[in-house]
């Protein structure tokens, strides 16, 4: 008889032990690209969104819950991306973070949307935020946020009085591309090619070519960053002899390493940077470093405060609440002395906008070199 | 003037490239009546060869290309005729089709698992420079490309029309039966041509590598532009396959530049529908032969 009772004891005690592991985690999703066009951007986001999670967790985790991340490939391609987002919310996530391409965010936020789950990207298109979605949340500038800075420096540091636009044709492109040509207008700056290219795009001499026959003052190029490199060494390779100017995607690290010295002589806006003048992101860098043996571009500092960002607002409102997560973290700010993980100082706006710091760069002997810092545009909140 | 000379030279440097590749598709069907749908993942895999060997060997340049070139010989002529051809082809011609693909997805997943998903700097062959000529900023880099491969395919040209062995080879291809009864070991030639075709991609991929970057899945954009090359030249002539190589590239790039960057695959699949329409062996191919 006690025999029996020691072992219905133990079945239910195996029974409840799932349960009892549950209520000491909280589980997050990430849904990224890890491969396909992506993988270099998505590889890099997941890398640093790992290196938050086990610093949170061996800190003890949020309000006492280690966090319990599950990866999801997006392929880089939109429609995998919805369905990727899908099998994440059979999970029961407290949070997605990802993607970062702006064309897979704008078909997959519908659904965490309708799931009242908060979703926090990497995606720069101006658009995402424009849809009156609760749950979406930035982690870096929208394109409408960046590109009056970057066309004041055309303007101001170039002096250009017509330029080329090279962009890709997705939605990332196509917004950035609307967005610049605006600013362009606004500045009576000449726009005098207008040139879309592939997601994927390998070959550029055309391209090049074009560019060189229009003979701007100066070139804009808004490419993904595999499709970045690809264009500098072809440019390089057919000798264009025009500046070019780019956002983050032109400039990050990981660009420098593929288009190696064609790289050199690259300026333009960047919304985040490993190369910032900050203490904070030159820890993070070397921690980044010392982990993985690369240097981290701006998606790993997305990833990274993305996961911060998470603590800090849970922490804020005492529970793992998501209506009251996306509330609180409209119309915010977060500082590094209320939570150092974040890098650096960030506000979010009524729509899920980001606002802070931003940096003009130009890459110099492989590296880029933050040349000025622009002050955050201010939030607006109605 | 300048730009069309620029856009002509960086056209035939990327056609000389795909002429290697459509070369080899040509050769394959040839000789042992396979359409390798595979041919632009053999294009992406030996500059993965070459990566292993300075990244993960520490192996100089010059040496980890060597290796490649063994390894291609290896992998992509003798294990790929061996293990997939010999046996499926007795079954028909479709079989080995799907079986090429299969081994396409294989070789592409294989290279995103062990190697990497990321796109990797490869490096050049030739130090980068430009060279002004009548109004026209020459890329050095192209024209080294279109200097290599056009020697690789006259040396092929020479070796299969003016050696002893490459017009055996051509005897195969014409009509394996009467060669085997005048003595020629056919199934060997059959091997050659496998193998000729891995030096041919383990070319293409060192030369087009330091441009378009080495990733995993390069091969679908490259094999696609390259059975295009060969079925607008003339799949049954490798000579046809080589131009048609050429024409691609030189339309691609003008087509990019004068009419639609947005729509330049679509130029491409237009002259593919219209070769195919009006010249269906292709524009230097010939009804109804085999030659090699």
């Amino acid at each position: 008889m006690r025999r029996r009772e020691l072992l219905s004891a133990i079945a239910l005690l195996a029974l409840a032990a799932p349960s009892l592991q549950a209520a000491e985690t909280v589980r997050i999703a990430d849904v990224i690209e890890l491969s396909g066009n992506g993988a270099t951007v998505g590889n890099m986001w997941k890398n640093a969104v790992e290196m938050a999670v086990e610093e949170i967790n061996a800190a003890g985790g949020i309000l006492g819950r280690s966090i319990e991340i599950t990866h999801f490939d997006t392929q880089s391609n939109p429609g995998v991306s919805r369905a990727a987002v899908q099998k994440a919310l059979d999970l029961d996530p407290y949070v997605v973070l990802g993607p970062i391409y702006s064309s897979s965010t704008k078909v997959n936020m519908q659904l965490t949307r309708q799931a009242g789950v908060p979703q926090i990207v990497g995606s720069e298109a101006s658009v995402i935020t424009e849809m009156g979605n609760p749950f979406i949340f930035r982690t870096s500038l929208s394109q409408a946020a960046s590109m009056p800075k970057l066309a004041n420096y055309i303007r101001d540091g170039i002096g250009a009085k017509s330029v080329a636009v090279l962009w890709v044709n997705n939605d990332f492109g196509r917004g950035g591309r609307d967005a610049f040509v605006a600013e362009m207008e606004k500045r009576g700056i000449k726009v005098v090619a207008d040139i879309s290219s592939e997601v994927g795009q390998s070959d550029f001499a055309a391209d090049v070519v074009k560019i060189k026959q229009a003979a701007p003052d100066a070139a804009f190029v808004y490419l993904h960053e595999e499709e970045s490199a690809r264009f500098l060494r072809e440019a390089r390779k057919q000798g264009l002899d025009v500046p070019l100017i780019g956002e983050t995607t032109l400039l990050n690290q990981k660009v420098i390493e593929l288009a190696g010295e064609a790289a050199n002589g690259v300026r333009g806006h960047v919304g985040l940077s490993a190369d910032a003048p900050l203490p904070s992101i030159a820890a993070f860098r070397d921690k980044f470093v010392a982990r993985y043996d690369t240097t981290p571009d701006h998606n790993a500092i997305k990833g990274y405060l993305a996961v911060y960002t998470v603590k800090e607002i849970t922490e804020r409102i005492g529970g793992f609440d998501r209506k009251a997560f996306a509330d609180a973290l409209h119309c915010t700010t977060i500082t590094l002395e209320q939570e150092p993980g974040i890098l650096i100082e960030t506000s979010w706006d009524d729509k899920g906008d980001v606002d802070r710091v931003s940096f003009l760069a130009e890459v110099v002997d492989g590296k880029q070199k933050i040349v000025d810092t622009l002050p955050p545009l201010g939030v607006t909140c109605n | 003037m300048g730009n069309v000379l620029q856009l002509l030279l960086a056209g035939l440097a990327t056609g000389a490239i795909y002429a290697l590749a459509a070369a080899g598709f040509a050769l394959l069907w040839q000789t042992a009546r396979t359409i390798n749908f595979a041919q632009g993942e053999f294009v992406m895999l030996p500059a993965f060869f070459v990566l292993a060997g300075t990244e993960w060997l520490g192996l100089p340049l010059g040496l980890a290309i060597l290796l490649a070139l063994v390894l291609a010989l290896l992998v992509l002529g003798l294990l790929f005729k061996r293990a997939i051809v010999d046996p499926l082809l007795p079954q028909g011609v479709l079989p080995v089709v799907i079986a090429t693909i299969a081994v396409g997805i294989l070789l592409k997943e294989s290279v995103k698992e062990f190697y990497s998903a990321e796109a990797q700097p490869f490096p050049s062959l030739v130090a980068g420079g430009t060279l002004h000529l009548a109004g026209a900023v020459l890329s050095l880099q192209d024209i080294a490309v279109l200097l290599v491969a056009g020697l690789a395919i006259l040396a092929m040209q020479l070796f299969l029309t003016r050696t002893r062995l490459g017009r055996m080879m051509q005897a195969t291809a014409q009509n394996p039966e009467v060669a085997l009864v005048l003595g020629i070991p056919t199934r060997r030639m059959v091997l050659y041509t496998f193998l000729l075709n891995a030096a041919l991609v383990t070319l293409a991929s060192i030369l087009i590598s330091p441009v378009y970057l080495a990733k995993f899945d390069n091969g679908e954009t490259l094999g696609l532009i390259a059975f295009i090359a060969a079925i607008v030249g003339g799949f049954n002539q490798i000579r046809g396959a080589i131009a048609g190589g050429f024409l691609v590239g030189v339309v691609d790039n003008f087509g990019a530049a004068y009419l639609s960057s947005d729509y330049r695959t679509g130029i491409l699949l237009l002259l593919l529908i219209a070769v195919i329409l009006l010249r269906p062996h292709g524009l230097w191919g010939r009804a109804e032969e085999r030659t090699v």
